[in-house]
């Protein structure tokens, strides 16, 4: 499995706090991956180290073989499309000019707004299923609306990654099936997904590649099916379960035996 | 569907028709009021006359007027009035705070103070001298807010608030203990357009106009950053540099307006809140509209300081206040909150 994109041996921190130590990560190409974790196991944290937001403090994160932080700011972001947990959307802005944002990668100081920029953010809005709402106010829509308005723009940059920091978080289950099926989708059409996901059991079900992490460790990694059983839940999430086969996919299903207490 | 007719159908839905048609629309107004500003005053000039002692200047008493006293008043005005609001734009748009002046970057007080000093040293006499003195202050003000102020908006409001404060009270100490420094310091804090036309305009005012198409160059990549440090970033925003040279902007127009017309801030405050609605969340648009109606505020307010009084003139910079002040309170009113 090739893999563009690659950590090598990072250590992440934030001032002296350390996050993680030494990690290596190789994305596969093409194929979608889901981070698993508890919380604050520096799931975010690697993402962050991805997409440069945060510069490991030794390591390097490299893209086809060139470090990063090399790569002049607008060359970065026609690779690598990225959406955190809690975007920050401008006043007043409505819904086609924010997705309209995402081109800002494509376009020179002064140049005109292009056809290809148009049919970027008409195909965006499609495919994430916000094409009715173009002149509604961003701030005037539900969460979930939002999340997808949000989507769309990362959609807009046009890039062969999409890093998305629990992209599910504000959804609905629905609209949660419905955008991991995007992203499925996004990913047959050949580009590489990188997410992190809250829900072990979405994961297993959408994701090719699954890394479960623990503790700013990578814990395990792999194919969902291989990877994913009772001892692992236990170790990374301190649940007791069993595993079973999702009666819809097959993929593994985690079902705690918590009950109470 | 053409590939040209796509390009026009982008336009408008992006750009907006109605944003280019106000603008447009502004721009007529703006020469209209232009015109009218010019011909008023001690001496009521038509404006057929004032258009002919532009393009065909016969050297008339009239026309004598116009272009070495009036025209040179009213380009004064456009030209600070577009700083003032456009600076004001930046500041709000880089801090995120609707409520953001200008004169939070310490310009105002910074000039001011080295007025004061200036004059109490002896050498703030002639308006060169006071130019020089208000420019300096200023620039060394906002960058000292701006090295202290960098790392958050949030800081950067505070660092300002608190040296104004001090330079304030520094200032109005020296000028209690030294009456003589009180008058000039009150000649230029009241905030005008009069008597200002002999002053060497030529350098606040080019470096105005080279920081106004800074702004306009640097308005893509701030409307990145109103999308949160996180995703300018990724977007491909260089933010720190961007920020860095928004600042920078800022202190030019902001300091060259205040040197050459004294504490009019109030601009930097009403004129981008007034045209947010109508940029809705577009940083080049906000920056066009304020380009506009700065002028437009600032020429009315002139023309009301020269025609409200019988006798002499009510400093531009009351009038702006009574002006903007009203407007201030119907936008919040009218568009609620979410104005502010």
């Amino acid at each position: 499995m090739s893999a563009r994109l690659t950590a090598r041996d990072i250590t992440l921190r934030y001032g002296d706090r350390v996050v993680s130590t030494r990690l290596d990560l190789d994305v596969p190409d093409g194929a979608f991956t889901a981070i698993v974790g508890p919380n604050a196991c520096g799931k975010s944290t690697l993402l962050r180290a991805l997409v440069r937001l945060l510069r490991p403090a030794s390591g390097q994160v490299e893209l086809d073989g060139r470090e990063v932080g090399g790569y002049p700011a607008k060359a970065l972001a026609k690779q690598l499309g990225f959406l955190p947990q809690d975007p920050l959307a401008p006043d007043d802005i409505k819904v086609r000019q924010l997705v309209g944002r995402g081109r800002f990668p494509h376009q020179s100081m002064l140049a005109l707004w292009s056809a290809a920029d148009e049919d970027a953010v008409t195909g965006a809005m499609e495919a994430a299923g916000v094409a009715d709402l173009g002149d509604r106010p961003v701030q005037e829509l539900s969460g979930g609306q939002r999340q997808r308005v949000w989507m769309a723009m990362v959609l807009a940059q046009e890039t062969p990654y999409l890093l998305l920091d629990e992209p599910t978080s504000f959804l609905d289950i629905t609209h949660q099936y419905q955008l991991l099926g995007l992203l499925a989708k996004l990913r047959d059409e050949g580009r590489t997904v990188i997410a992190v996901l809250h829900d072990i059991n979405q994961a297993c079900r959408f994701a090719d590649h699954l890394v479960a992490m623990k503790d700013g460790r990578i814990v395990a990694e792999g194919d969902p099916t291989d990877v994913v059983d009772a001892a692992l839940i236990k170790d990374v999430f301190d649940l007791p379960s069993i595993v079973v086969p999702d009666p819809v996919t097959d993929t593994p299903m985690v079902v705690p035996t918590l009950q109470g207490e | 569907m053409t590939a040209a007719g796509r390009t026009t159908g982008a336009a408008t839905t992006q750009r907006g028709v109605p944003q280019a048609g106000l603008l447009i629309g502004g721009f007529v107004l703006l020469a209209a009021i232009a015109v009218v500003s010019v011909g008023v005053g001690a001496r009521s000039i038509s404006p057929v006359d004032v258009v002919r002692a532009l393009l065909d200047h016969q050297g008339t008493d009239d026309h004598v007027i116009v272009r070495d006293v009036r025209a040179p008043r009213a380009l004064l005005a456009v030209a600070v009035g577009a700083a003032l609001a456009v600076a004001g734009a930046l500041i709000q748009t880089l801090a995120r705070n609707p409520l953001a002046e200008p004169g939070v970057l310490g310009v105002t007080a910074g000039a001011g103070f080295a007025i004061t000093l200036g004059s109490g040293l002896g050498f703030a006499a002639g308006q060169a001298g006071q130019l020089g003195c208000a420019v300096l202050g200023s620039v060394l003000a906002a960058l000292l807010v701006a090295t202290v102020g960098r790392r958050s908006p949030l800081r950067l409001v505070l660092t300002g608030v608190a040296l104004t404060a001090v330079l304030t009270g520094v200032a109005l100490g020296m000028r209690l203990m030294l009456p003589d420094v009180f008058d000039v310091y009150r000649f230029w804090s009241v905030g005008s357009l009069a008597a200002r036309e002999q002053a060497p305009l030529v350098w606040p005012l080019t470096a105005i106009v080279v920081c106004l198409v800074g702004a306009l160059a640097l308005s893509r990549a701030l409307n990145a950053l109103t999308m949160g440090e996180s995703v300018a970033h990724t977007l491909g925003a260089e933010v720190n540099r961007v920020r860095a040279i928004t600042l920078v902007l800022i202190t030019v127009l902001s300091g060259a307006a205040t040197a050459v017309a004294g504490p009019i801030l109030f601009v930097g405050l009403i004129v981008p809140h007034l045209v947010r609605r109508i940029a809705a969340g577009s940083v080049p648009w906000l920056v066009l509209h304020s380009m506009v109606l700065g002028p437009i505020l600032l020429l009315v307010a002139d023309i009301g300081s020269r025609v409200l009084l019988p006798t002499g003139e009510v400093p531009v910079a009351v009038v702006t206040a009574f002006l903007g002040g009203p407007m201030l309170i119907w936008a919040v009113r009218r568009f609620g909150e979410g104005s502010l």
